[in-house]
């Protein structure tokens, strides 16, 4: 394979969306399409991620213009397992979509727009210079400003609002931000900045602009005190859009603060301080968030910006174990996330409701889809061995050995809260007794009615997605050995560099 | 509008504006131009000719919907990306060139390509915008 590959998982999506905009008004057809090309995006991801893992660093210089000149995409170990987990959660939105999402919005195009979103998730993982990372962060909001409004619902339109207006304001900060580091080192390519900024004498100016990074970034990935947002926005889409929203958008910002405070602005002792802060504010502030909300999908939607406090903490700690620890925290997420709002999707499906005094009785209906449930939900707390606990060892880990006792308090905190949420939701969505509205038939769930192929297409991603969270804790050894790869990676980016610029320019001093 | 004037003169003024855009995709790529902008010319023309008639008869000027240019201008935008990778194992969008100048159209290559393919997107897409809009008003 040439290093041209790797552009790939970036081109096809856009492809697939193509040939989906062709097949405008065959409903049927595109939620086909889209559950192909979604299987194809799965088998170029595992390809990209095998070929990183065999190579290292691959970087392709697009329009074959050589860099810092031209725009250049970079597949290192964390671009390509981000990919790859993205084409999974892809994959599972996607046959979910097929039954979650109705004529309708199929005919007013959510199969291309979701397909272009997908697109621009992959291009800015594996894009290497930042302001390509902007463009890229405009597709998807773009994108996801036409998929949480589609439909038109009064109460969709008023989440797209607060979402819109925040995210256009992260946008503009962003750009500043670029603006700002590109007056002082004239470069955009990340690699090249990695070495500029370190030879800029005033570090002040080189704080302002990581600070502005900082807002920008915090903004799209829903950091204390800039979340308020997304619990407001999150819950009101279709289930499975919001599934890719809480699963992936999120994680692009949290992707952006690793790329950005690893390899731009490196081990800086202020920006690091007020990464921990923060991770101790957004841990706290979004673990009491969920903890006060009735409804499912908002108490997933706190529970978003509990978890990034978590990895914001493995990020701000700067050892290569709390890297380790927010890398593969980073992977059992993307997987869980996604899959908790399938699970809601589902159980809408079933009961009819997503109020925890409403819902119940699911164990006496579906005893097999409740214990299906049980894998996401309990891997979110991180129950041993499920996905959640390894990451979480790395990260206590890591702030005993620094001696950052606060950092801990906050994580057990967080953990405790989670536990206790969950345990919450557990027991109102499977034990309880369905409240007086469901029983006398006032709300209904529509999943026990539906044909035996409908009913596989709702329970089959949350099973897919179960499986790979399930391989995720079971095979933990193999997922810490890439998430400590990458901790190496971005503890000293030199590869990354070399693989960039060549050999001979990194070595100037 | 219903104006003698502007009916007369936009009767000229379509081919006009339509040559002036294809004018400015050919000019694009090393002047100012290029397929965005030729692309607006070209939608001004359409939307130039309904103030004058109705937008009924310049979509009927159009023959296929507006939208159908869309996907069709963003496939060839992207198979002009990648047709490098797949013709000359070059990186993805590299300009491949015709090596002679071709009499009137100039020097011919997938940048060229690329850019009638912004060109349709953006014929369709701003057509599309305004006639939803004058259908729903």
């Amino acid at each position: 394979m040439s290093p041209q590959f790797i552009i790939w998982p970036v081109i096809f999506p856009l492809l697939l969306s193509v040939l989906l905009l062709f097949t405008w008004a065959k409903v049927n057809l595109q939620r086909f399409i889209s559950i192909a090309g979604s299987v194809v995006s799965v088998v170029l991801a595992v390809a990209l991620f095998t070929y990183t893992r065999s190579e290292g660093v691959i970087a392709m210089q697009a329009g074959n213009w050589p860099a810092p000149f031209g725009i250049t995409f970079v597949s290192d170990s964390l671009s390509s397992v981000l990919i790859l987990l993205a084409s999974l959660a892809g994959l599972a939105v996607s046959v979910f979509s097929s039954v979650g999402i109705n004529s309708p919005r199929v005919r007013f195009g959510f199969y291309p727009v979701y397909h272009i979103l997908l697109t621009g998730l992959n291009g800015a993982f594996l894009t290497g210079d930042i302001f390509n990372l902007y463009v890229w962060f405009e597709v998807i909001i773009i994108c996801s400003f036409v998929l949480i409004t589609l439909g038109g619902e009064r109460k969709q339109l008023e989440g797209a609002v607060k979402y819109f207006t925040l995210n256009m304001l992260a946008s503009v900060i962003f750009l500043t931000a670029i603006a700002i580091v590109y007056g002082l080192t004239g470069t955009l390519n990340m690699a090249d900045l990695s070495l500029q900024i370190a030879k800029i004498e005033n570090r002040f100016l080189v704080d302002i602009a990581a600070l502005f990074f900082f807002v920008g970034f915090g903004i799209k990935a829903a950091v204390f005190p800039l979340y308020f947002w997304l619990p407001a926005s999150y819950h009101t889409p279709p289930d499975a859009i919001s599934a890719i929203f809480g699963g992936l958008l999120t994680k692009v910002g949290v992707y952006a603060y690793i790329r950005v405070f690893t390899l731009i602005f490196p081990a800086d002792a202020f920006i690091r301080e007020v990464l921990v802060v923060t991770a101790i504010l957004t841990i706290a502030s979004g673990a009491l968030g969920a903890l006060i909300q009735n409804n499912l999908r908002k108490v997933f939607s706190y529970l978003i910006v509990c978890h990034i406090g978590f990895m914001m903490a493995g990020l701000g700690l700067g050892t290569e174990q709390s890297f380790t620890g927010t890398v593969s925290y980073l992977i059992h997420d993307i997987l869980v996330k996604t899959n908790i709002f399938l699970v809601s999707g589902l159980a809408l499906a079933i009961t009819g409701s997503l109020s925890l005094r409403d819902i119940g009785g699911l164990y006496k209906q579906h005893p097999w889809i409740a214990l299906l449930m049980a894998i996401p939900l309990f891997s979110l707390v991180g129950v041993p061995p499920l996905s959640g606990f390894w990451p979480k060892i790395s990260l206590f880990g890591a702030a005993l050995d620094t001696q950052s006792y606060w950092v801990l308090g906050a994580l057990i905190f967080g953990s405790l809260l989670t536990l206790f949420i969950i345990a919450k939701v557990w027991a109102a969505l499977v034990w309880q007794n369905p409240s007086e509205k469901i029983e006398k038939g006032e709300v209904y769930g529509t999943f026990s009615g539906l044909p035996a192929g409908i009913r596989v297409r709702y329970v089959f991603p949350v099973a897919l997605l179960a499986l790979c969270s399930l391989y995720v804790g079971l095979g933990a050894e193999f997922i810490m050995d890439i998430s400590t790869d990458v901790a190496l990676l971005l503890k000293d980016p030199k590869p990354y560099i070399e693989a960039v610029l060549g050999p001979e320019q990194s070595l100037i001093p | 509008m219903n104006t003698l004037i502007l009916r007369t003169a936009s009767r000229f003024l379509l081919p006009l504006l339509l040559l002036f855009s294809v004018f400015l995709l050919l000019r694009g790529h090393y002047l100012p131009g290029g397929g965005f902008v030729g692309g607006l010319v070209a939608s001004i023309a359409f939307v130039l000719h309904g103030f004058a008639f109705d937008l009924k008869s310049s979509k009927s000027l159009l023959r296929v919907h507006p939208g159908y240019l869309i996907p069709v201008g963003l496939a060839l935008a992207l198979l002009a990306a990648v047709f490098p990778i797949l013709w000359e194992a070059k990186p993805f969008m590299t300009g491949i060139w015709y090596p002679e100048s071709v009499p009137v159209l100039g020097s011919l290559g997938t940048a060229l390509i690329f850019d009638i393919g912004v060109y349709l997107v953006v014929v369709g897409a701003v057509l599309t915008i305004i006639m939803t809009l004058s259908e729903s008003a």
